[in-house]
């Protein structure tokens, strides 16, 4: 298959939000491909978390569509369309890993329930079921089966991030949205962890928007960056491309500050 | 299979006072199927970086790159990172990886990227890294505490893993012993044997005698200096 041939899954056209007079994200348009992962990265306050919620529904932007392919009725404008509508790519299709995994996860329920609740809320009834998918998922992200049924506040905040990753995939969505997902968690856990998101992109054609301020994490996980500042989209391009050969000051100021190890 | 014609490059330093440095202009050069091709010139003349822009990870102020039937210097992203996956190979001095993951995995990826299933990939990534004279007993380990041969070795397993149709090759003998060096030569003339397009630079003037079959000077697109 030739590229021109794929349709994308997420065609973003004119995002913009502002928060009173001050700028949350301004005129913001690219498109998603499946299989793809975005990165977006800028310092803090460059209105990277408020375009990733506009885009995922979290926050109604002022102007702009965000343009989704739907299984059933092909590219649907999620900024229009009904709440409920929306809602149900929030728990199908779409996943979204926040920073904090205490804001994805339940924490007063079991890490098989919180897994299961996923499944529960797209109709899947069989417990039996429910539980050996939960274990599978459980698995896969490294957790042992033997800790299903203890509660999140029981894990460590990397196998807490790893149990909300679990919760956010298990019902197979097509486009994740992740915050920060390495934000605040021990090197050693971040590299098990993009080495996890590495795979799971791979098997399973996931696509994903992950905003981080964290160049080496982008390096490493995303094929395309996007470099925001003051909510302004100020270069885009190919990963390697944009950290080894930044164009824009900005950019070049970024990628020349890091430290190195 | 790779053709370069009237290639610019100049590096804009914005936030150093918007310093101009012009490192290329009229570069010109092509690879042909079979064949393998030198670039040469002194340290800091460009052959890196050159080699970079035909990889499409530094931009081009102006001219063709075509690999194939792509123009990397004006391609969208999408078709870049395709290229990559299945035309385009390139080996470069410094083997980046996700750290804990382990050395077969790590060669196996751009199979894997492919969609090749687990149980192959494998197989060659091992069969690579025993020809390769990589210690079986590494494989399950992370290349990130290797030495740096021994990374090298990893980079250069990784890089020849697919039979990409081009490949473009930084380095690749260097920090070698002589048996390994010689496992190198093997694969370079095995890729040529099968129709590989190959760019490479080598400081290894016996090595470069061996495998290329034309020397390009890249200090003959350097720009002029103005005053």
């Amino acid at each position: 298959m030739t590229p021109d041939e794929v349709r994308p899954l997420l065609k973003v056209e004119g995002l913009s939000k502002s928060y009173g007079g001050r700028v949350g994200c301004a005129a913001v348009s690219f498109d998603l491909y499946p299989g793809e992962v975005m990165g977006i990265v800028g310092e803090s306050g460059s209105g990277k978390s408020t375009l990733l919620n506009c885009l995922a529904g979290h926050l109604p932007p002022d102007a702009g569509a965000v343009m989704f392919d739907t299984r059933a009725d092909g590219m649907r404008d999620t900024v229009t369309m009904s709440e409920p509508e929306r809602r149900m790519l929030g728990r199908t299709d779409w996943a979204f890993v926040h920073q904090h995994a205490r804001d994805g996860l339940r924490m007063n329920v079991s890490a098989g329930g919180n897994v299961g609740e996923r499944l529960m809320a797209v109709g899947a009834r069989h417990y039996g079921d429910i539980r050996g998918q939960a274990i599978d998922w459980l698995g896969r992200v490294e957790i042992a089966a033997d800790r299903i049924d203890d509660r999140p506040h029981q894990f460590s905040g990397g196998m807490q991030q790893r149990l909300q990753i679990a919760r956010n995939l298990v019902t197979g969505p097509r486009l994740v949205f992740m915050d920060e997902p390495t934000g605040g968690l021990d090197v050693s856990v971040q590299a098990r962890l993009l080495d996890l998101m590495r795979g799971l992109v791979r098997e399973m054609g996931l696509s994903a928007v992950i905003v981080t301020h964290d160049l080496a994490v982008v390096r490493l996980l995303a094929h395309r960056l996007m470099v925001m500042k003051d909510g302004y989209v100020v270069e885009t391009g190919l990963t390697d491309q944009v950290l080894d050969d930044p164009q824009h000051a900005y950019t070049q100021l970024l990628v020349s500050s890091v430290l190195q190890v | 299979m790779i053709a370069v014609e009237n290639l610019a490059k100049r590096f804009v330093l914005r936030n150093q006072g918007g310093a101009v440095i012009p490192v290329m202009e009229g570069a010109s050069l092509s690879v042909a199927p079979g064949e393998c091709v030198a670039l040469v010139g002194a340290s800091g003349v460009g052959k890196s970086t050159l080699m970079r822009m035909i990889y499409g990870n530094y931009t081009a102020q102006a001219g063709r790159i075509m690999v194939g039937d792509v123009d990397v210097a004006c391609a969208p992203p999408r078709a870049i990172l395709e290229l990559r996956r299945h035309t385009l190979g390139y080996v470069s001095q410094f083997l980046r990886v996700v750290p804990r993951v382990p050395t077969v995995e790590v060669v196996a990826e751009p199979l894997l990227a492919l969609g090749v299933d687990d149980g192959t990939a494998r197989a060659r990534a091992r069969d690579l890294l025993a020809r390769l004279n990589i210690p079986e007993r590494l494989w399950p380990l992370s290349p990130t505490t290797f030495s740096g041969g021994e990374q090298q070795r990893v980079n250069l397993a990784r890089g020849f893993a697919h039979d990409y149709p081009a490949l473009l090759l930084d380095e690749p003998t260097a920090s070698l012993d002589a048996t390994n060096r010689a496992v190198v030569l093997d694969l370079i003339r095995d890729a040529k044997g099968r129709g590989a397009a190959i760019l490479g630079i080598f400081h290894d003037a016996a090595a470069r005698a061996q495998v290329c079959d034309r020397e390009v000077d890249v200090s003959a697109f350097a720009p002029e200096v103005a005053a």
